[in-house]
């Protein structure tokens, strides 16, 4: 496999062919936050938490999807960058109802740490406090509606990874969320499994076990990029 | 072309526009009642033909007759029923015309002496529903060259040298994205039409499909010969039955004659060609969208690169070309590309057809020359705002576009002037503003469309809109604060650099271009306490 | 699930399946003519119900959700049976323009309803629309399906005139005598 050089806020570093900038970026250390991306699941580049500088591109780059070239001058973290990320936090709080206090994910929510490493402890945008449900019909797990960012995570850890296919986006726009089958209580989807692949990779307290209540939700986004690397590198044991 | 007579013509005739426009103005009915004067008449009327066609430019004055006697045409407007006696008898020679006096329309005036028609050549001219009547008019003849005379680089080379840039919007050059597509690693291609022209306020596409819609499938025949696909598709909107009704019957007709299918003129080539159609959806109209839409999918666009020329439909190199694009073709290979290139600027080649609307006193379909100035189009041929009252700004673009200010009307349309001043070409909608009209209030108009067009996959545009709104509608209610202009133009700058896709990239247009010309109607949107002393404007 | 589950049991039900069926088989049974199918579907409906999506994500072999997501992506489809009757405003930018907002009051007052709100009783509906393609004709109204054109260059009188010839109900308060 061949390895190309880059440089990402000044560290000159080499990585495999094909990796993506947001692989780069990491290797040197660089803290770029994601919310839509998780390894193990295809790269969407909709949260835009991950847009990073390239020189020589007059727009932002996802750093999630867009793939490491030879000399690319990479930069993670300048004024503007931070500036746009701190209004990317505050449009999520402001459009879901997030209220960490009471929240099963709380201390485990990577929403919260994004908050945290903005440094935004309100939101500037008017919170738009929407009427979204809570769906509980599903005898292990429940889906908060409120707490959901749109990240769209679970809809592919289920369909790339456990190949059901139960979730998917519905609606468009503002009104975008998440459904179950046709529109359904998730309970009453048959296709389900159970096997709760989207509460392991869900980044908030949105889809959560039943049994946990505030700050007892203990996700395991690992295991998407684990269940990969078994099933195609045929890759089972962890150091 | 509207006031001249093709050669071929030895009968008289009359040719009532058929299109989505007149047709909301009951040209149905008179079409209808032409036909029963005709036969009514008897044999002096026997030698008129009557046919349909497609738009006849002068929308306002809606349904629109035009007579073609031996010695010119003439037009006229704002008909109905009860006229169809009176048309015949003009056109079989019978009559003085006296009734239609009234209804006659001046070609002479500066609304179409000023048109150059290249794409719309054959738009009121043809019968779009005979391929006969195409075929009279010549099309398919540049396709047959193409195939039997042209290899598919030279097809290429003229596109290239006729400096042809995509009429959809962001104004690429189309010779390039076609060498993009033809010079991919072998294997299958796809060709794509985008008829889903979304824009509100902008018709040119429609009727080109609604009017002529052979010589549609003829530039997109030629595209696919020209990059070596053997598959297309075109996407209309729904919300264009017409169109769809004109384009399947063309594609009928085609295949008939075996002028799509196999072996096409007696060539290796071969050409399918689907219609697919959208179910309302603005962002279906980016091209990452809509090969989604193509795919039975929601239409959320997807990050660039890979671009369609490399990674398309079902993953292989595909085309996507717009209806004006694609109908310039058989026009700019007939001619060449020299005689296309030497039409309009340096930098903006050809010919643009504008929709123009909104309050001006003609409304309708303006063809002219690249680098034409606002003001030409607007005021000398538009005829300005109805009562003789001020143009206070023009805007292109649609919700992606802005507002030009009146002051600087004298600007020439081209991709780049445009884009100078903070709006854009667009896809071609001209809607003109009179001075009654509150700007932030007009912005919100615009948001409001975005916010209702979002796909909601990307995080500022599904959110930033819904705020953006909500902060406009302050400023449209004069309870806005001084601090809400700061964040209105914080907000639109991150929406504009973060967003996934060209319509969230360019969602704050109207709110940039109107604040940077009419910013004194933003500060009077603010409480008066807040807003400190008045600057000088 | 509910839908599917159902649906097999009657005999007329049957039926339907069967015209779904071929429907989707006329379209090649592939996923990527989702949207055509749905089209087709609601032509027959008038709307997308439930069992229909179920029998046509079964037919095309596609998940419940996807074909949902793409139902409720697209303001074309319903997903719940249209109303009656429909009283449609044209908001494109050209009847913006030319001062489509200023006729809300005046068909709120005649129907005595909210523009985008929920239909009334007798099954009217007021709702904004984009462009209808009329620019020429602006501002337009749609009153089940009739074209009223240049609604505000006539005059109110003449208006609400060509509002009655077209169906639409009048349930304004009528005017104390002396009232302008």
């Amino acid at each position: 496999m061949g390895v190309i050089t880059l440089r990402v806020n000044g560290v000159e570093l080499a990585v495999p062919a094909g990796s993506s900038v947001l692989t780069a970026t990491r290797q040197a250390g660089a803290q770029v936050p994601v919310l839509c991306h998780l390894d193990g699941l295809n790269p969407i580049a909709a949260c835009r938490l991950c847009l990073v500088e390239i020189e020589g591109s007059q727009k932002l780059q996802p750093a999630c999807s867009t793939e490491a070239s030879e000399g690319m001058v990479v930069k993670t973290d300048s004024d503007q960058l931070q500036h746009l990320r701190r209004m990317a936090v505050e449009l999520l709080f402001s459009e879901g109802n997030h209220v960490c206090a009471f929240c099963v994910a709380s201390g485990a929510c990577e929403l919260q740490n994004v908050a945290v490493a903005v440094g935004m402890d309100h939101s500037r945008f008017p919170y738009q406090y929407p009427h979204r449900p809570v769906d509980a019909s599903h005898h292990l797990f429940s889906i908060d509606h409120n707490r959901c960012i749109l990240c769209s995570r679970c809809v592919r850890v289920c369909d790339e990874i456990e190949g059901a296919h139960v979730w998917d986006v519905a609606n468009r726009g503002g009104e975008s969320r998440i459904v179950a089958g046709l529109n359904q209580p998730w309970g009453e989807v048959e296709s389900c499994t159970s096997c709760g692949k989207c509460v392991d990779v869900c980044p908030t307290g949105a889809i959560f076990h039943k049994e946990d209540t505030t700050a007892e939700k203990h996700p395991h986004a690992e295991r998407a990029q684990r269940l990969r690397q078994a099933r195609e590198q045929h890759q089972w044991h962890h150091p | 072309m509207l006031n001249s007579i093709s050669p071929s013509l030895q009968r008289p005739r009359l040719r009532c526009c058929d299109a989505s426009s007149c047709r909301s103005a009951g040209s149905g009915a008179l079409l209808k009642a032409l036909e029963t004067a005709r036969s009514n008449a008897g044999e002096a009327a026997e030698p008129l033909d009557i046919e349909p066609v497609g738009c006849l430019r002068l929308c306002s004055q809606g349904p629109l007759v035009a007579l073609d006697r031996p010695e010119g045409s003439s037009l006229f407007g704002g008909l109905s029923a009860p006229l169809a006696g009176a048309l015949v008898d003009a056109g079989s020679g019978t009559d003085n015309n006296s009734s239609l006096n009234d209804h006659a329309i001046d070609l002479e005036q500066p609304f179409f002496a000023l048109q150059h028609s290249v794409v719309l050549e054959g738009c009121g001219q043809v019968n779009p529903e005979s391929i006969d009547s195409a075929i009279a008019h010549g099309s398919y003849e540049q396709l047959r060259h193409c195939l039997q005379e042209l290899s598919a680089a030279d097809v290429r080379e003229q596109i290239r040298r006729s400096g042809l840039r995509g009429r959809g919007g962001a104004g690429y050059p189309t010779g390039l994205k076609w060498d993009t597509v033809a010079l991919q690693p072998p294997g299958p291609r796809f060709v794509v039409c985008n008829a889903d022209e979304g824009d509100p306020g902008a018709f040119m596409d429609r009727s080109v499909m609604e009017g002529d819609p052979h010589r549609l499938l003829e530039g997109l025949a030629i595209a696919a010969y020209a990059v070596g696909a053997d598959r297309g598709f075109i996407y209309v909107r729904a919300e264009y039955p017409l169109a769809i009704e004109r384009l399947r019957l063309a594609l009928r007709q085609a295949r008939q004659r075996n002028i799509l299918g196999n072996n096409i003129f007696g060539s290796q080539f071969d050409l399918r060609i689907d219609i697919r159609v959208g179910a309302g959806a603005y962002v279906c109209g980016e091209e990452t969208a809509l090969m989604q839409s193509i795919q039975g999918r929601r239409g959320s666009p997807r990050p660039r690169p890979p671009f369609p020329a490399q990674k398309g439909l079902w993953g292989a190199p595909t085309l996507i070309n717009n209806v004006e694009t694609l109908a310039a073709v058989p026009a700019i290979l007939r001619e060449g590309g020299d005689w296309y290139g030497a039409i309009g600027t340096d930098s903006s080649r050809g010919t643009k057809v504008f929709a123009l609307s909104g309050a001006v006193v003609n409304t309708g379909l303006v063809e002219v020359p690249m680098g034409t100035s606002l003001r030409t189009v607007v005021e000398t041929m538009g005829g300005g705002v109805p009562n003789g009252a001020g143009v206070k700004a023009v805007q292109t673009g649609g919700p992606s576009g802005g507002c030009i200010p009146a002051a600087l009307l004298d600007t020439p349309v081209d991709y780049e002037s445009l884009r100078a001043l903070g709006s854009m070409m667009g896809s071609g909608g001209m809607i003109v503003i009179a001075e009654s009209m509150a700007m932030p209030e007009l912005a919100r108009h615009f948001m409001r469309f975005n916010v209702n067009e979002s796909c909601g996959k990307c995080l500022p545009c599904r959110a930033g809109t819904v705020q953006l709104e909500q902060l406009l509608t302050k400023f449209v209610a004069g309870n806005a604060q001084a601090s809400d202009l700061e964040q209105l133009e914080q907000l639109c700058q991150m929406v504009q650099t973060t967003s996934l896709c060209g319509l969230g990239q360019a969602a704050p247009n109207p709110v940039l271009s109107t604040l940077k010309y009419f910013r004194q109607e933003y500060k009077t949107g603010c409480e008066p306490a807040t807003a400190g002393p008045q600057p000088w404007a | 699930m509910k839908a599917a589950a159902a649906a097999p049991i009657a005999s007329e039900a049957t039926a339907e399946q069967k015209r779904i069926n071929r429907l989707v088989a006329q379209n090649g049974s592939s996923p990527d003519a989702l949207i055509e199918v749905l089209h087709q579907v609601q032509e027959i409906y008038g709307y997308l119900p439930e069992a229909a999506l179920s029998q046509v994500a079964q037919q095309l072999r596609m998940p419940l959700s996807r074909v949902y997501g793409v139902a409720s992506f697209y303001n074309l489809f319903h997903l719940e049976a249209p109303a009656a009757h429909s009283c449609e405003l044209c908001m494109g930018t050209t009847c913006f323009v030319k001062g489509a907002s200023e006729l809300v009051p005046l068909l709120e007052q005649r129907l005595q309803q909210q523009l985008d709100g929920p239909s009334a009783a007798d099954g009217w509906v007021l709702r904004q629309v984009s462009c209808q393609g009329a620019c020429g004709q602006g501002p337009v109204l749609v009153v089940d399906g009739q074209l009223i054109s240049q609604a505000t260059g006539q005059g109110p009188g003449l208006l609400q005139g060509q509002l009655d010839a077209a169906g639409l109900p009048n349930r304004a308060p009528k005017p104390s005598l002396g009232a302008p």
